[in-house]
This record gives structure tokens, C-alpha cells and sequence, in this order.
């Protein structure tokens, strides 16, 4: 099998990379650019600690091929935080509300979260939990996942009521 | 786990891919959004050496036209969720969808790789066969349309041919005085159905009684089934309301029940099953009911 050069952009950053056709995207932005933040969980796109945002839409890094990633923009959980590492708001929510335990469904809650509030704005509770059905969580018991994904939601609508949130 | 190693290639026109198809023969497999071919291969429950990516064969969106919705293969399923002319014209399928895995899948999921698939708990594929949908097929030798009633024969395998691809998924525009409903028994949301139902009623034209019903079935064989329209013909000339309703609607239940076999696994006996078919099917039944009469009203 032959390998190829492509470019990935990923969280505003172009890297060339030599990838196999059957390298996925979470082994290349985990094993070769050493993005802790996309995780290998299952590999089955069930339990989401895999995902990114590809163009802007959660998926699953497993269950895309690298090469299919190739010319579009990725952003993993990083890309979100400020100058200086600077926490998103939904990450301080998911602090202050101690909805993050070990951490390794984290970044896959935040940006499966943050997908539904641009798109919903202000979800009901039974919402967030439907859309967060593919992230599973072992520590938390998923309510105060739920509590800061909604702190979040009130916060951005009442920062700047009648816009989508970044 | 890891896939074994495939070699990839990117159609940019399904006439490419076709051609790609024949070429590659038994090794090579059709890429559509992947959420269930990739965890086959990260299984290796499947090892072809060849993927053919079509995602960049196509940017046609849903449309209208003849009487039927027609539904690019490529079609995600959030898009089916979503859509005007999906949600307007055949809402049965933007219900039922939401049952379908999660988010990411839903993004990346496509309407023709679902029904290609033929995946016998399919809660696309049972309301395609419900809804006396069709699917448009392109090979070497042309295009084709192939009713979804012939598309599947068992577990994972469906009567296209070797080279050919489904192209656009063809959904007869849901009518006035016509009722649908969708159920199904999962262990955890977003979960493969343990069984499900898609139910559609359509009432005479005085819109006091049923005219005609089809209930298609999901987990319940080696394929997504189409209730035998004898068990249902005893619900013609009849309504679905009050107590002796509910009796009609049960025992036509228990008769499609009956006509099962469902086979165990680990999740659930056949009996079991024959017992979800039974409640869950009346329950659609009289649901598509009603939504039938209040379309009618």
C-alpha cells in the first residue's frame, strides 16, 4: 500500500503528512501530529472520544479516513481555547460545574455540545441529552455534564441574545 | 482494533465509480459515508483492497417531481431530518431517523449507503419498504430502478449486481388522508432496534374508514420485511378508534405476529421479538390512524 502526502488543516494550521489509504483521521492527528485531544475509545463511532469537527459538524476521526480530510478544515477541542490556551466558555462551565472527572470523554462532550448550542440555541434539557447519547462518560453520571452544557447555553444566549455563539 | 490495509480512490462521477467497481470486482467495495463499513473494516469483519469514495460524485440536494420525493444517495441523515420537502412529504422517514445512531453519524450517514447495506434492524430500509419506495441503480450496462420490496435478500446482501450503485433513493409523496407511524424497541437510545415498526395507513375517500395499510418490520428476520398485505386486509372498510378498535388493530397485529419467525440472539428471544411485533405493530397501527384522520379533518 502506498503512501501519500496530503495536507491537513487542522485547528488553523496546515501540516503535510504521509499517510497509509487506511490511516483514519484519529490516527493521524493522534499518532503523527500528537493531538491528545482526539482519542481512540472504541472504534466503532459509538462512544465519541474521537470526535472533531469537519467543516464544522461533529464526526467521528475513526470512522473517517485521513485522506478524506484532506483540503477541508479540522478543528479538535484545541482550536476552541483563546490566545495563551485560554479556555472556552463551555470548558469553564464544564470546570465550575465539575462535569469533568478523568477527562477522556471531554473533548468530544465540548465540541458535541457546543455543535448543538450553534445550532439550537437554547436546547432543552432532554435535548442536550439526545444529542449527547453518542458520548459516553464513566465518571460523572452525565448530570452535571448536562448542568454545565445548559449554564453554557443560558450564558451565550443572554451574552448576545439573537446570535450564534462561536 | 485496526483495518487491514486498503488502497483508496476517489470517484468524482458515479459513471467513474461504476467503471472503478467492475474493474476491482469481489475486492472492492463502495465508500459512501462509512459509518458502517468503517467499523467493519476497524473490526475486520470486512477486508476488501479496494475503497471507491464516492462522497464527491454527487452534490445533488433532495427535490420534488412527478409525484416522488427523490432522495440522492448521498443524502446525510441530518439532512433528512431536516429537510422541508422530507419532512413535508414523507415525515414517516425524518422520524425515523432520529432513532438512527448519533450526531456524527447522522452527519456523515447516507440514505443510499443505509439501504445498500441492507442491515436487517434497519429503521431506513423499514421505511423505505413501507412507503413503496424505489431505488435508481446505475452499472455498466445502464440504470435501472429496483422497488425496495426486491432490493433486499438477506443479512447484509441485497439483488444489485456486482458493479452497480444506488444513485437516488425514490419515495412516493405522502398523500391526503394518509397516516404514518414509526416505533421500535432499542436496549439504549441510538442502539440498533431490537425491533421496530413502520406503519402507514390510508383511509377511502371519504376519509371514514381505511382503505389500505402497510407495515413493514425491522429485527424480525434475516431482512427488513413487509407484513403479508393479507394479514392487514381484514382492516380494510374498518376504523381504528374506541375499544373495537383497538381489538382490530391488535388482532392484525397478533396475525403478523403469528406469520414470524424471529430468530434469538444475545439481545432477545424469538419469542420475545414475536411479543414486541404484536404490541408495537398495534400500537402503529392505530397512531398511523389517527394521524390519518387528522390529516383527513
Amino acid at each position: 500500500m502506498t503512501l501519500r502526502q496530503i495536507v491537513l488543516s487542522v485547528n488553523d494550521r496546515d501540516h503535510e503528512v504521509w499517510v497509509l489509504p487506511s490511516d483514519t483521521l484519529l490516527d493521524v492527528l493522534h499518532d503523527e501530529l500528537g493531538m491528545a485531544d482526539v482519542r481512540y475509545g472504541c472504534g466503532e463511532g459509538v462512544c465519541g472520544t474521537c470526535t472533531v469537527l469537519l467543516d464544522g459538524e461533529p464526526v467521528n476521526g475513526c470512522l473517517t479516513l485521513a485522506l478524506q480530510a484532506a483540503g477541508r478544515q479540522v478543528t479538535t477541542l484545541r482550536g476552541l481555547m483563546g490566545p495563551g490556551e485560554a479556555m472556552h466558555p463551555l470548558q469553564e462551565c464544564f470546570l465550575r460545574r465539575g462535569a469533568s472527572q478523568c477527562g477522556f470523554c471531554t473533548p468530544g462532550m465540548v465540541l458535541t455540545a457546543l455543535d448543538l448550542v450553534r445550532r439550537r440555541g437554547q436546547p432543552s434539557r432532554e435535548e442536550i441529552r439526545y444529542a449527547l447519547v453518542g458520548n459516553l462518560c464513566r465518571c460523572t453520571g452525565y448530570t452535571k455534564i448536562l448542568d454545565a452544557v445548559e449554564e453554557y447555553a443560558g450564558q451565550a444566549a443572554a451574552d448576545a441574545p439573537g446570535e450564534v455563539p462561536s | 482494533m485496526v483495518a487491514s490495509a486498503f488502497e483508496y480512490v476517489a470517484a468524482g462521477s458515479y459513471d467513474e465509480a461504476v467503471r472503478l467497481l467492475a474493474d476491482g470486482g469481489d475486492e472492492a467495495k463502495i465508500l459512501a459515508g462509512g459509518q458502517s463499513l468503517m467499523p467493519m473494516l476497524n473490526l475486520r469483519l470486512a477486508h476488501p483492497e479496494l475503497l471507491i469514495d464516492i462522497n464527491m460524485a454527487d452534490e445533488r440536494q433532495p427535490s420534488v417531481a412527478d409525484g416522488m420525493l427523490r432522495l440522492p444517495a448521498l443524502t446525510r441523515h441530518r439532512v433528512l431530518l431536516e429537510h422541508d420537502l422530507v419532512r413535508r412529504h414523507c415525515p414517516l422517514l425524518a422520524e425515523a431517523v432520529r432513532h438512527v445512531g448519533n450526531v456524527r453519524v447522522r452527519n456523515r450517514g447516507t440514505v443510499g449507503g443505509s439501504l445498500a447495506h441492507a442491515d436487517p434492524t434497519s429503521e431506513i430500509g423499514s421505511c423505505a419498504l413501507a412507503t413503496g419506495a424505489h431505488v435508481a441503480v446505475r452499472g455498466p450496462d445502464g440504470d435501472r430502478t429496483v422497488p425496495v420490496s426486491e432490493l433486499f435478500v438477506s443479512y447484509w446482501t441485497t439483488a444489485l449486481a456486482e458493479s452497480e450503485i444506488i444513485t437516488d433513493v425514490l419515495i412516493p409523496v405522502g398523500r391526503p388522508r394518509q397516516g404514518w407511524s414509526f416505533h421500535e424497541m432499542v436496549r439504549r437510545t441510538s442502539d440498533f432496534a431490537i425491533v421496530a415498526v413502520a406503519a402507514m395507513v390510508e383511509l377511502n375517500e371519504r376519509a371514514d374508514t381505511i382503505a389500505a395499510t402497510r407495515v413493514a418490520l425491522a429485527g424480525v428476520a434475516d431482512r427488513v420485511t413487509l407484513a403479508d398485505p393479507e394479514l392487514l386486509a381484514g382492516l380494510a372498510g374498518r376504523t381504528l378508534t374506541g375499544s373495537t378498535g383497538d381489538e382490530a388493530a391488535d388482532a392484525a397485529a397478533a396475525r403478523i405476529a403469528g406469520s414470524l419467525e424471529p430468530s434469538a440472539d444475545v439481545h432477545a428471544s424469538g419469542d420475545y421479538r414475536r411479543r414486541l411485533v404484536r404490541v408495537l405493530t398495534a400500537r402503529a397501527l392505530r397512531e398511523a390512524y389517527a394521524h390519518a384522520a387528522g390529516a383527513a379533518a
